[in-house]
């Protein structure tokens, strides 16, 4: 019986020991992750691959083609996406926090990216380098690069500088030879005239506060120029600066006039993103048109015709700005380098990867190797090229913030620029709002 | 905990104890070998964390430099974080006692029912539910457009029963010498007899058309009368505001009121399939002309549930509806266990229904209500899941309370893990008297 009793403290004994072991077992899979990454045969790589990324959905659809590629190539790698939606810096801050992050993750914010190098969870992309500036030029590169260290692979790209509208109610309101609106003026004129028609001109997803950035950040760009956006960008300026309250002035011009907003002010803050683009484009619509990037087209679910049903003209130019365009756009990092995940990323730097989404659709490759003629769609190659076209182009000012102030439901730019469109006349007030929580947000 | 049973049930059959080991010695170190499992797991995930936490919330948000109290000087200042604490005092003081009073409600309704097995069934599903879960649902029952979200379409259709929107809701003057006065249209100057008057409006949808409608026509003038059109001015490209144009289309059925000085209505028309009107043998005089309130009467647009004034008690009706069940089962449980005789005697003594409730079940049910009572507290200090899935994002800091908060700033872009810590430590503070009181009732019971 004794040694019955002893053999079972024993054995418990042993049960502690693999529990303490497992509670550090941590550590050691990180060295090996570190330890990897000296030679690899091409074709014989192994080994795993976890990628965290904001596409859900039809994009989620899209980029696990894109994974049954590498597959192809690689059939001993396992690769595993895990959809985080718009919750990703979220659930990668605090699985870096917790010391265990995924392999690779798409993310939308070079904000983002700056925080992880900072804190040292990032890997440079140095093997890949000489691969992204042959097919992605040197300044794609020095976009997702941090202090000249090469981290980021600007892999998809939006051009967020587009208006797209419903052709049928856009032709029973300004007549069918009607011609798109070239200044902020005539847009304003334009919804005007769509209002007296006896339908919104626009269709806001006040719930989805970047929708609200894009929009000033496409009007700051053109009234305050590239210069200023990158101080802003980089908040060297204030917000309470002149030239924000100007913007956040043009803005209301479109925002205070509720009864020409889809749903009225109240509704079209409740309304998401997916919602307000079917608000356009649906059997009955609710609105005109929505101020979105070129994604917008991907959104609804009823089969649309381009030209026909639906189509886009560029933002306006807005006290004589040039043609300018804020784009936005998915940077793959890396959180370890083991040689299944470089193989993953010199794949990404094909033009072969870039053509299985394109050719999907709702895809801009900022790959220039890649043939034009894979875009299906004529509308889509059109926004690609006025994205590459485009005099001034500016990343996303709220993507280069911080996330707290720039990424983050709920609050910073996202929340006070809600508020500002249940309060369009508060110009002074949101702008002071805006320069706390970015004081907070840059320190 | 069990462990301690077998340590006194071993020793009879136990063979005689090497020398070197006392008996004490090797009962203590059993009882230890049994208690280190779940030590160690207390360790690891309660205690050590804790410390952790509570260390954690005195220095800054990178966790480098050491503060002192400035995390916790914030949670007072910071407007964001008051909000919190305001509405975690507004779910405490209304949430348990609320869901407690309902629960007896039932309980005691149940009671005297012969399907109160299918009542009680129906009022505890919630419960089976995930609070997140319910919380999605009840963010869909709550949107604003009645035409998608529960509550309001309710609402609307007792609206429209008694007071229906008008035909041309949405429609507004076209030009400046009409004007929009309590809910309907006049005309800006006054009319005569002989005037034609041209009523144009836009904003009316080519659907919103009333049906029949005809090319719009400029009536001729009228001896003694007064005519005039309603029509919808606007073709694409907008026409010209003010003139009846081709591809315009009449109004029918508008009614248009003739008012005299005063604003008092003389007389009113219909308008023709082609929107003309007219109001014959009209006395000499000055006039007014407009089309009625009840024309433009808007449809009920919904209630802002979601919006900024209304969330904390949208999202509280949402969690009484999860927790209102398990009051109930609870309540009912207790209220099943007082011995009928106490309840008969006082009936008997002639008290009334409403005496016997208040002077004898209540006071029996006493202890049962105190537990409802006080696990209600304890959930609504450390409410979460609930508030996030209700509140858009453009709400939450209107609905914000303590736990929320702390996620949201710990985990949520903010990532300053010295005030989440402050703020985590500032909830475990909050309940730890609720936990005292409760483990001291714990102790009296047993």
């Amino acid at each position: 019986m004794t040694r019955h009793r002893w053999r079972f403290l024993a054995l418990l004994a042993l049960l502690l020991a693999a529990l303490v072991a497992g509670c550090g077992g941590d550590d050691d899979d990180d060295d090996e992750g570190g330890a990897g990454t000296t030679t690899e045969a091409a074709e014989d790589v192994s080994g795993s691959v976890s990628i965290a990324g904001i596409w859900i959905g039809e994009e989620q659809a899209s980029f696990r083609a894109v994974i049954d590629g590498f597959r192809e190539q690689y059939p001993d790698v396992e690769v595993k996406y895990n959809a985080a939606g718009d919750n990703l810096p979220t659930v990668l801050s605090t699985a870096v926090e917790g010391g265990n992050p995924p392999d690779l993750a798409a993310i939308a914010q070079p904000g983002l990216m700056q925080d992880f190098v900072t804190r040292g969870a990032l890997k440079p992309l140095d093997f890949a380098r000489e691969a992204a500036v042959e097919n992605f030029g040197e300044s794609v590169v020095e976009t997702g690069s941090v202090d000249g260290q090469f981290y980021g692979l600007f892999w998809k790209a939006n051009n967020k500088s587009t208006i797209w509208y419903n052709v049928n109610v856009f032709e029973d309101a300004l007549g069918a030879d009607a011609e798109a609106p070239e200044t902020w003026a005539e847009l304003v004129e334009t919804a005007q005239t769509i209002k007296a028609s006896g339908i919104p001109a626009f269709s806001v997803a006040g719930a989805d506060g970047w929708t609200l950035t894009d929009l000033f950040e496409n009007i700051y760009l053109r009234t305050a120029g590239p210069e200023k956006y990158d101080q802003l960008a980089r908040h060297e300026i204030k917000w309470t600066d002149a030239s924000v309250k100007e913007a956040l002035r043009e803005m209301a011009k479109i925002l205070k006039d509720g009864e020409n907003i889809a749903g009225g002010t109240s509704g079209a803050l409740q309304t998401d993103f997916e919602t307000a683009v079917g608000n356009v484009f649906s059997k009955n619509p609710k609105a005109a048109m929505i101020i979105e990037g070129d994604f917008v087209p991907g959104v609804p679910k009823v089969k649309l015709k381009p030209k026909q049903d639906y189509d886009f003209f560029a933002f306006p130019s807005l006290g004589g700005s040039g043609p300018a365009a804020v784009g936005s756009g998915n940077l793959v990092v890396a959180f370890n380098d083991t040689p299944a995940v470089q193989a993953f990323i010199n794949y990404l730097t094909t033009p072969e990867s870039a053509e299985i989404w394109v050719k999907r659709g709702g895809f801009v490759s900022p790959n220039k190797n890649l043939d034009a003629s894979a875009y299906g769609d004529a509308l889509l190659r059109e926004t690609s090229t006025t994205l590459t076209e485009a005099e001034t182009f500016r990343f996303d000012l709220s993507d280069l913030a911080p996330s707290a102030f720039g990424a983050t439901v709920g609050q910073g730019m996202w929340k006070l620029l809600q508020d500002f469109l249940r309060n369009p006349g508060n110009v002074d007030g949101i702008a002071r709002q805006l320069e706390t929580a970015a004081a907070r947000a840059y320190k | 905990m069990g462990s301690g049973q077998s340590v006194v049930g071993e020793p009879p059959v136990q063979e005689a104890p090497p020398a070197a080991m006392p008996g004490a010695w090797r009962r203590h170190a059993l009882a230890a070998g049994f208690l280190a499992p779940a030590a160690v797991f207390l360790g690891v995930w309660v205690i050590y964390p804790t410390l952790r936490t509570v260390i954690r919330s005195f220095f800054d948000a990178d966790g480098d430099e050491f503060v002192g109290l400035d995390n916790y000087a914030e949670l007072f200042t910071s407007d964001v974080l008051l909000t919190a604490i305001k509405n975690n005092a507004i779910w405490i003081a209304v949430v348990p006692a609320l869901v407690t009073a309902i629960g007896l409600i039932f309980a005691v309704l149940t009671e005297r029912v012969s399907w109160s097995v299918a009542f009680k069934t129906a009022v505890f599903m919630p419960m089976a539910v995930s609070a997140f879960a319910a919380g999605i649902t009840w963010r869909i029952v709550y949107v604003k457009n009645p035409d998608q979200g529960a509550v309001n379409a309710g609402i609307k259709v007792v609206k429209d029963t008694f007071d229906p929107g008008g035909v041309l809701a949405a429609a507004r003057p076209s030009t400046d010498d009409l004007r929009q006065a309590g809910g309907g249209i006049e005309l800006e100057r006054p009319v005569q007899p002989g005037d034609v008057v041209p009523l144009g409006l836009t904003a009316i949808s080519t659907d919103d058309v009333p049906e029949g409608a005809e090319q719009a026509v400029r009536p001729e003038p009228l001896q003694g009368g007064i005519t005039g059109v309603v029509w919808r001015d606007f073709k694409p490209g907008g026409g010209e505001p003010g003139r009846v144009e081709t591809e315009e289309l009449g109004l029918p059925r508008v009614k248009v009121e003739l008012r005299d000085a005063g604003g008092d209505r003389v007389a009113q028309v219909e308008s023709e399939t082609d929107g003309t009107f007219a109001f014959e043998d009209v006395d000499p005089g000055d006039y007014r002309l407009a089309i009625g309130q009840e024309t433009f009467a808007r449809p009920f647009g919904g209630v802002s549930w979601l919006g900024p004034d209304l969330i904390t008690p949208a999202v509280i009706i949402a969690y009484i509806w999860i927790w209102a069940g398990f009051a109930m089962v609870v309540i009912a449980a207790g209220l099943a266990s007082i011995s009928r005789e106490v309840l008969e005697a006082a009936r008997t003594d002639g008290g009334t229904e409403w005496q016997v409730f208040r002077r004898v079940t209540v006071p029996l049910l006493a202890p049962v209500l105190t537990v409802v009572f006080i696990t209600m507290l304890i959930n609504v200090l450390k409410v979460f899941d609930i508030v996030i899935a209700v509140a858009p994002g453009a709400v939450q800091d209107d609905a914000n309370v303590l736990a929320l908060a702390m996620w949201r700033t710990a985990f949520a872009g903010t990532s300053d893990f010295g005030v989440g810590s402050a703020i985590a430590v500032f909830i475990f503070l909050l309940v730890i008297p609720v936990l005292l009181l409760n483990i001291r009732r714990f102790r009296r019971e047993i």
